[in-house]
């Protein structure tokens, strides 16, 4: 399906469209460009080359499994799609290229896993699930004339007050903060009337737009809110006379237009909703192979005089200005008009790394009915003392807690301590303990962190009475080996673990399974904030 | 390249704009961090700046543009110049810089320009961003994105003025006073604390929930992308007025008053606020003035304070790590207290 949609879309450019695809593991100097090594040594001055975003310009860009960039290397995209241009301030050279280019992002991630950074996904306006597609419409009145013409006529496209203010009522209806998605839905509409040769965009373009790139971005469930709308019309008033004489009739579209997106919500984003937003996750993420590929030994830090090899790689620019000096005493006396550059093997410098010593703190935290009832107001007290920790240590940090619902990943790893509490203060508690699902959830995520080059640490909050199955029966015996050959096996892994022990009076079998697990073992102490603190003052250098 | 969104076209973000305003106003402020939302309009607000900046005088033929008047601070070859009678001096823009997330060490502190050194044999320094944005602004966006080693580099530079560059064989040393404007997600990643505590000015933005600001926002950005030309057109009356006001504001800032009340109001909130060190204070105070002299009246007051307290210490208390929206309302609670409300 993604295929012949991508064919559909390619027939639908004009012939000479480039089209290009940026790999994963695209680096700095081929995405935004630097310096051209052999360019630079046979012309004997340097040479820029350009960078795949400049290359790109007029034409289109696809970014397969987008999910997978980091959001460094998302913020390189999504400044080029804001500027429109590429500023090159790399090796050497000063430059402003023009860079416009429609981005093609292929969002592999499974259900529970985090998908493209937010900071790119926000920039994208349209979104389309392939595996809701069946056929591609062919449609004999869109062709790659129609196309060509529309995109002259875009800019002469006129969208109305009533249209934009329609559609940015039905962005706030839906729950969208970002100004950005109804600034973006204004340009579908632009482009939709394009497309159908209007001069003016019309209530077909609004609800297009409302289609494509509203709806697909709501965060409330459309009932609760549509009612509330009709009092924060009076705003109109501000504006004078030119919204006086549209008033009657923007009513109607405001509402039919929350009908359309209310109709297309995608019926799994409602059912998200409806159970609290909460990612679930389920199942492991099999792409294994090709992250290790694309792992990098750490991030350049300097250089440093040496040789190449033993998996140093030669720092071209540095060598280059370390030997420029010297040309002139360097130049063949027998053809001194030779452009030719004289490396010697002293001028050798090779790039330093430093091995990305990031730590990801994941936190299991038990939030069954039995815990609930115990300390887990101080079980996530000592979770926030650890929080602070990792801030000081600038660690990410991930939130899975587990309950009668199942094991859920409430936060995937990120740097944001403030949502990290914000989570943890909202973990709703209740129902069993599948505590062996908690660890297998918390084991793939782990294993998921380590294949990106992090450290990982888990910190396990739990009373130690299982008795959900992972198969969701009960049963305390089932549940406990359960949990115990789990445990196992993460500890086979080597990741290191610490087990707070949330129960009254220090548990039996939460000291066996930290056994399991490799864990230190912690029996939370019944006392105050300070001497939890003191406690997970011991329990910080577990690692 | 585009052409760029006019400042005042921005629609709310009032403290966002204020502190910009003041950064612009009294550099010695020492820079502004936006924190915020996507889609507010921070870079646009910050890129839009450059146009209102007054322009400012300088050494003629120095590559740094060293500042003609203020003598001994300039760059090694203005100084050997100034000894021997005044400079001749001409008018330049005000530097905005942009420092991409892309960029390479080279391109930030200078280096050896390679294309003299390979085709002429010279050795010669080739001027970075920092020399660059020397008496202007340096702009990251999203700055809590940046490589920690660029970090180290750029804390050294703006806490000495100076940049010294040794490598290559090259012994250069300029001055790099530059304005540090930031701005990123919060979602995205913390700010390292040494980072956070060189910005003057931190300014937290959201997007607004009104219907009809949106839609107003919409509308003008809407019209600026139909017809950039036509709509800086229409907006460049308001954008002669404020360039006004930043020059003249710049002209008076010597000759505001700050009373001794004031600077004892700015030394107890700041302590009773348990900030760390007296840049806090100072910062307030500085504030404020640059602030009075936008308003083109000759004392700070009261007022002045209040607008420009939570700007001025939100980033600089003591806080829980975990504590997000806290810090604002700490210091508006103190500012209440204070002045009554």
């Amino acid at each position: 399906m993604r295929d012949a949609w991508l064919a559909h879309l390619l027939d639908l450019l004009p012939k000479e469209s480039v089209v290009r695809r940026a790999p994963l593991h695209i680096t700095d100097d081929r995405l935004l460009g630097g310096l051209d090594l052999a360019a630079t040594l046979c012309a004997g001055k340097p040479v820029v080359q350009k960078g795949l975003l400049a290359e790109i310009n007029g034409g289109i860009l696809i970014g397969a499994m987008a999910e997978r960039l980091t959001a460094a290397a998302a913020s390189r995209f999504a400044s080029a799609l804001d500027l429109g241009a590429v500023r090159l301030e790399r090796d050497g050279f000063t430059q402003t290229m023009p860079a416009r280019f429609g981005l093609i992002a292929f969002d592999e991630s499974l259900a529970g896993e985090p998908g493209v950074p937010a900071i790119l996904r926000e920039r994208l306006p349209l979104r389309i699930d392939l595996d809701e597609i069946r056929h591609l419409p062919k449609d004999a009145a869109v062709n790659r004339d129609v196309v060509l013409r529309a995109r002259e006529d875009l800019t002469k496209v006129v969208v109305s007050a009533d249209v934009i203010q329609s559609l940015c009522v039905t962005a706030a209806a839906l729950g969208i903060a970002s100004l950005l998605a109804p600034l973006m839905a204004v340009r579908v509409a632009r482009a939709s009337a394009a497309l159908a040769g209007r001069k003016v965009a019309n209530d077909d373009d609004a609800i297009a737009a409302v289609r494509m790139v509203l709806a697909p971005r709501a965060t409330v469930a459309i009932e609760a809110h549509s009612a509330e709308e009709s009092p924060s019309q009076p705003s109109n008033d501000e504006h004078g006379t030119e919204a006086r004489g549209s008033n009657d009739r923007q009513q109607p579209l405001e509402n039919m237009l929350i009908e359309v997106a209310k109709a297309c919500i995608p019926p799994r984003l409602l059912e998200a909703l409806k159970s609290g937003g909460g990612r679930r996750s389920t199942g492991s993420n099999g792409k294994s192979g090709s992250t290790r590929s694309t792992m990098r030994r750490g991030r350049p830090v300097g250089v440093a005089v040496g040789k190449p090899g033993a998996g140093a790689r030669v720092h071209v620019i540095e060598t280059l200005r370390t030997a420029a000096p010297w040309q002139n005493l360097r130049r063949d006396k027998a053809r001194p008009d030779s452009r030719r550059v004289v490396v010697r093997a002293s001028d050798l410098r090779v790039h330093r790394v430093k091995q990305r010593s990031e730590t990801t703190t994941i936190f299991v935290v038990d939030a069954s009915g039995s815990s609930a009832l115990h300390r887990f107001g101080e079980a996530k007290g000592a979770v926030e003392l650890l929080l602070a920790e990792c801030y000081v240590r600038r660690d990410q940090v991930a939130l899975i807690a587990f309950s009668g619902r199942g094991a859920e990943l409430l936060l995937p790893p990120t740097r944001s301590l403030a949502r990290a509490k914000r989570q943890l203060a909202d973990i709703p508690g209740g129902g069993g303990t599948p505590l062996a699902a908690a660890i297998d959830t918390a084991f793939e995520l782990a294993d998921g962190q380590r294949r990106r080059g992090q450290t990982v640490s888990v910190v396990l909050l739990t009373d130690g009475r299982p008795n959900l199955c992972r198969d969701g029966r009960a049963g305390r015996e089932a549940a406990q080996s359960e949990a115990v050959a789990a445990s196992i096996a993460v500890r086979a892994t080597g990741i290191a673990a610490l087990l707070i022990d949330t129960s009254p009076q220090a548990s039996q079998f939460a000291s066996t399974l930290a056994e399991a697990l490799g864990a230190r073992y912690l029996a939370l102490p019944h006392a105050d904030a300070q001497t939890l603190a003191a406690a997970v003052q011991v329990g910080r250098n577990f690692q | 390249m585009r052409a760029q969104f006019p400042f005042t076209a921005v629609l709310g973000q009032d403290e966002m704009k204020r502190a910009l305003l003041i950064s612009a106003v009294d550099p010695s402020v020492g820079g502004v961090l936006v924190f915020g939302d996507r889609g507010t309009g921070k870079s646009t607000a910050i890129r839009g700046l450059s146009a209102l900046l007054p322009r400012i005088r300088v050494v003629e033929g120095c590559r740094y543009r060293c500042d003609p008047g203020a003598n001994g601070t300039g760059c090694e070859d203005c100084q050997e110049r100034g000894r021997s009678g005044s400079l001749p001096s001409t008018w330049a823009v005000v530097p905005v810089v942009d420092l991409p997330l892309g960029a390479t060490e080279d391109r930030i502190i200078g280096a050896l320009d390679l294309e003299r050194a390979l085709t002429r044999g010279e050795k010669a320094f080739e001027t970075g961003l920092l020399a660059r944005a020397h008496r202007g602004f340096l702009y990251i966006d999203e700055v809590n994105l940046l490589e920690d080693h660029l970090v180290d580099l750029l804390l050294d530079v703006a806490a000495s003025g100076e940049n010294v560059v040794e490598r290559e064989g090259l012994s250069v040393r300029h001055p790099a006073r530059f304005v540090l404007v930031g701005s990123g997600n919060p979602e995205e990643g913390e700010l390292r604390p040494q980072l956070l505590d060189r910005f003057g000015l931190s300014v937290e933005v959201k997007t607004p929930s009104d219907i009809a600001t949106r839609v107003e926002i919409i509308k003008r950005r809407n019209a600026f992308e139909l017809d950039a030309a036509a709509f800086l057109d229409e907006w460049k009356s308001e954008e002669e007025v404020v360039s006004a006001q930043i020059a003249s504001a710049r002209s008076s800032l010597r000759f505001v008053e700050t009373s001794q009340q004031i600077i004892s109001q700015a030394a107890e909130l700041s302590a009773g606020l348990g900030t760390d060190g007296l840049r806090g204070e100072l910062t307030l105070v500085r504030a404020a003035r640059a602030l009075a002299a936008l308003e083109d009246v000759g004392a700070v007051n009261a007022s002045h304070l209040k607008q420009v307290a939570p700007s001025a210490l939100r980033h600089r208390l003591r806080r829980n790590p975990l504590d997000d929206a806290g810090s604002t309302v700490r210091v508006e609670r103190a500012v209440e207290e204070m002045f009554g409300e």
